[in-house]
């Protein structure tokens, strides 16, 4: 097991320490393109990408006679933007009434992500309202209205076990009739693989529809910055059922870099929105592709 | 996007040809497409550094057996290190006279420790022990709520003082109302946290000293990254783990997390947590070589072979097994199949473990169960014996009968006959490899 704990303390070294010790040196060895590979893919932009971002490196370093580290260090971070770019604002303006559906797998972080949402619309000076759209959960109700007094949202909800699109039918008409302009409408965890939750979650979509015919304007998927490469199955499984428009990537608080979302975001054109530091109601900051380039060098 | 690393080795050793032993210059070849794999998979990158580094030691000069190709033989080799990579199966210890044992759930936001809490609250009981439920977690909005609603659902007795007061000492009292209900295990949930989070995770410190808990388990996503292994890692050096729960395991992801988290604490992995709902099916045994399978893109056969023996009487899974085999399977036995699958609980769990079933699932659908079981069931019951056995004969006018007999359209007739013919195809596959190392086509003689 020692071969394991010394492995990890080398490649916690930090990007730069590693890099700086080949300072003066005019050849970029295969050491240093083994450490970039290493940092890649620890940071979990997968096989591909990383492979896709060294290919691109080499190139450069070819092309402009790159020698010093100092270049290499700046051609990557070039590298990795043109992979990455920043997000539209949320199309929920310009219409009385926008809606937000809010989609992904269990535990990802869907009802805290919501409430800071909310959080950050009404501070924009929106008229928020939340739709308790999991119905299944034990207490997945209780949660989200807590979360409503603490950031003083209100929330409507039907019975535990009740049918989700009930609830967000009720919570549409409520929305229109009261003069909110923002709806953001929570469901339940499901896994992407489970063919009849994600069912369920079109018919949602639908019936949201029936009130508001260009609903939703928006579909958030809420990725688990600690998850790895099955982030793109979920974000290809959740937008082929239900055409997701956007991403948020939550506990990137942690020590994971949440590099997946360079394939979301390339292979399947999501653009990542925010990404979610911590449980306070403040800690959904916007995505911003420097900041995150930059973190994924970071030691932990 | 994926691809077995079966698949993958083929093409490598078809491009180098063969020979009696592995050379080095092979082996390297090969090491990179398991290195490729592996990380695919979600291992984290300095356990297969490890990992392969040892496989190459093996493989280099190994004899590839008579009946293998050199890829086959990799994949052998890999797979029986992968096997003891992720070590035996740990019980939960429940050696000492104190009682009641504690367990402690431990994790991540959002890795399922409270629904797991039930799971296991669930397990014990059925394994003849008196559980008892702690809800710890003070911090998320409701999780107590939650762990109050999942224990009266599975009748569990718990201890709550909702959020009015320290982890650590709900937990104490916990533990003091479990000993006077004469309480033989204790679960106590604590909240999600960060391994790097250092006041809470004093506070578990803080927790283990005043429970003295017999095993603390790591509650982990089997579709966690590369950082399972700082998870683990963290987890382990400040509280001391004694196992694993990987949850989420009905997903897709291929559980590589599994490798890294075993690998850098040395614990074993005691349960798999498979769906959301509370019932006995939920939590899983973990089994080595099915995990491996897993992660080398193999499929998860020999599970459902498990399931299915647990369903049908040993005679009868011979029986089903030859035809199986011979090809002989008709819409009688699958009929007889539907109605022993009731047995075998969540079907969507079944199929889920069978490489390709997808469509299949796709059609059977866990809410509807029953319904869509009975219009099967109606159907082919509306059918006579001989076109049970003769699907063939089933001109339109047969169907029309068979509809109108099992009231539904001929539409939903068709229906069956499709997931019938689906079914059929998925056994060919079956048939075609054999099970001690699912995915490589034939292998006379490995067995």
């Amino acid at each position: 097991m020692s071969i394991f704990r010394s492995g990890l303390a080398k490649t916690r070294q930090s990007f730069f320490g590693r890099i700086s010790q080949i300072l003066g040196n005019t050849e970029i060895d295969d050491e240093i393109w083994d450490d970039i590979e290493a940092i890649l893919l620890q940071a979990d932009l997968g096989v591909e990408t990383t492979q896709r971002v060294i290919d691109d490196l080499k190139n450069r370093v070819r092309k402009q006679g790159l020698t010093s580290a100092e270049q290499l260090n700046t051609a990557l971070r070039e590298s990795l933007q043109d992979l990455m770019q920043r997000p539209p604002v949320l199309n929920i303006s310009g219409r009385p009434l926008s809606v937000i559906l809010v989609v992904g797998v269990n535990g990802s972080g869907k009802t805290t992500s919501i409430a800071k949402l909310a959080h950050r619309l009404k501070l924009a000076g929106r008229n928020v309202l939340i739709a308790a759209g999991d119905t299944f959960r034990a207490a997945a109700i209780e949660q989200l209205q807590t979360w409503g007094e603490r950031v003083d949202v209100p929330v409507i909800a039907g019975q535990p076990g009740s049918d989700p699109a009930a609830v967000v039918y009720d919570a549409t008409e409520a929305a229109k009739a009261r003069g909110h302009d923002v709806l953001i409408i929570d469901t339940a965890g499901r896994l992407h693989t489970n063919y009849n939750l994600m069912e369920e979650l079109a018919k949602i979509k639908k019936v949201s529809q029936k009130i508001v015919p260009d609903a939703p304007h928006e579909v958030l998927l809420v990725l688990d910055g600690t998850t790895g490469q099955n982030a793109l199955q979920q974000a290809q499984k959740f937008r082929e059922m239900v055409d997701v428009t956007g991403v948020i990537v939550t506990k990137l608080d942690s020590t994971a870099k949440g590099g997946m979302v360079f394939a979301v975001f390339n292979d399947l054109n999501l653009p990542i929105h925010y990404i979610g530091l911590g449980e306070g109601v403040n800690d959904l900051v916007d995505f911003q592709p420097e900041i995150f380039i930059k973190s994924l060098f970071e030691e932990n | 996007m994926f691809e077995s690393l079966s698949n993958r080795l083929q093409d490598t050793f078809d491009r180098l040809g063969r020979s009696g032993t592995l050379n080095e210059k092979d082996v390297d070849a090969a090491m990179r497409e398991v290195r490729m794999a592996l990380l695919e998979a979600d291992v984290s990158l300095p356990i297969v550094k490890d990992f392969v580094k040892r496989v190459k030691e093996r493989a280099v000069g190994a004899e590839v057996a008579k009946a293998l190709k050199p890829g086959q033989m990799v994949v052998k080799i890999v797979h029986e290190e992968l096997i003891e990579t992720l070590g035996e199966p740990g019980r939960l210890n429940f050696s000492g006279s104190t009682k009641p044992h504690v367990i402690m759930l431990v994790g991540l936001q959002g890795s399922g420790k409270t629904t797991t809490a039930a799971k296991l609250a669930l397990h014990l009981r059925k394994e003849g022990r008196q559980p008892f439920m702690i809800a710890a977690d003070t911090y998320r909005p409701a999780a107590v709520d939650q762990l109050v609603t999942l224990a009266k659902q599975i009748g569990v007795p718990y201890y709550e003082e909702g959020v009015s007061a320290k982890p650590e000492d709900i937990a104490v009292r916990g533990l003091k109302a479990a000993k006077e209900s004469d309480a033989a295990v204790v679960i106590i949930d604590t909240a999600g946290r960060l391994q790097i989070d250092d006041q809470l995770m004093t506070e578990l410190e803080e927790i283990k000293r005043r429970t003295e808990p017999a095993e603390v388990l790591l509650v982990a996503d089997s579709m966690t990254g590369q950082e399972a292994v700082n998870i683990a890692d963290g987890f382990n050096k400040r509280v001391g783990i004694t196992g694993l729960i990987l949850t989420k395991v009905d997903g897709d992801a291929r559980g590589g997390a599994a490798i890294s988290m075993r690998a850098v604490t040395g614990v074993p992995i005691k349960y798999l947590g498979t769906g959301e709902k509370i019932n006995a099916d939920s939590l899983e045994l973990f089994h080595p070589d099915r995990l491996a399978d897993r992660i080398l893109g193999m499929g998860d056969v020999l599970t459902l072979i498990e399931k299915a023996e647990e369903a049908f009487d040993e005679a009868e899974a011979l029986k089903l097994q030859k035809k199986m085999m011979e090809n002989n399977f008709t819409l009688q036995d699958f009929l007889d199949q539907l109605q022993k699958m009731k047995k075998m609980g969540s079907i969507t769990q079944i199929m889920k473990m069978v490489p390709g079933m997808g469509k299949i699932i796709d059609q059977i659908d866990e809410e509807e169960i029953d319904r869509r079981m009975k219009r099967v069931e109606a159907i082919i019951n509306s059918m006579t014996p001989y076109e049970r056995e003769h699907p063939k004969v089933l001109n339109a006018s047969r169907k029309r009968r068979i509809a109108n007999g099992s009231g539904v359209e001929v539409r939903d007739v068709n229906d069956v006959l499709k997931q019938f013919r689906e079914m059929q195809k998925m056994m060919k596959q079956l048939r075609k490899g054999r099970l001690k190392i699912p995915g490589l086509p034939s292998i006379p003689g490995l067995n």
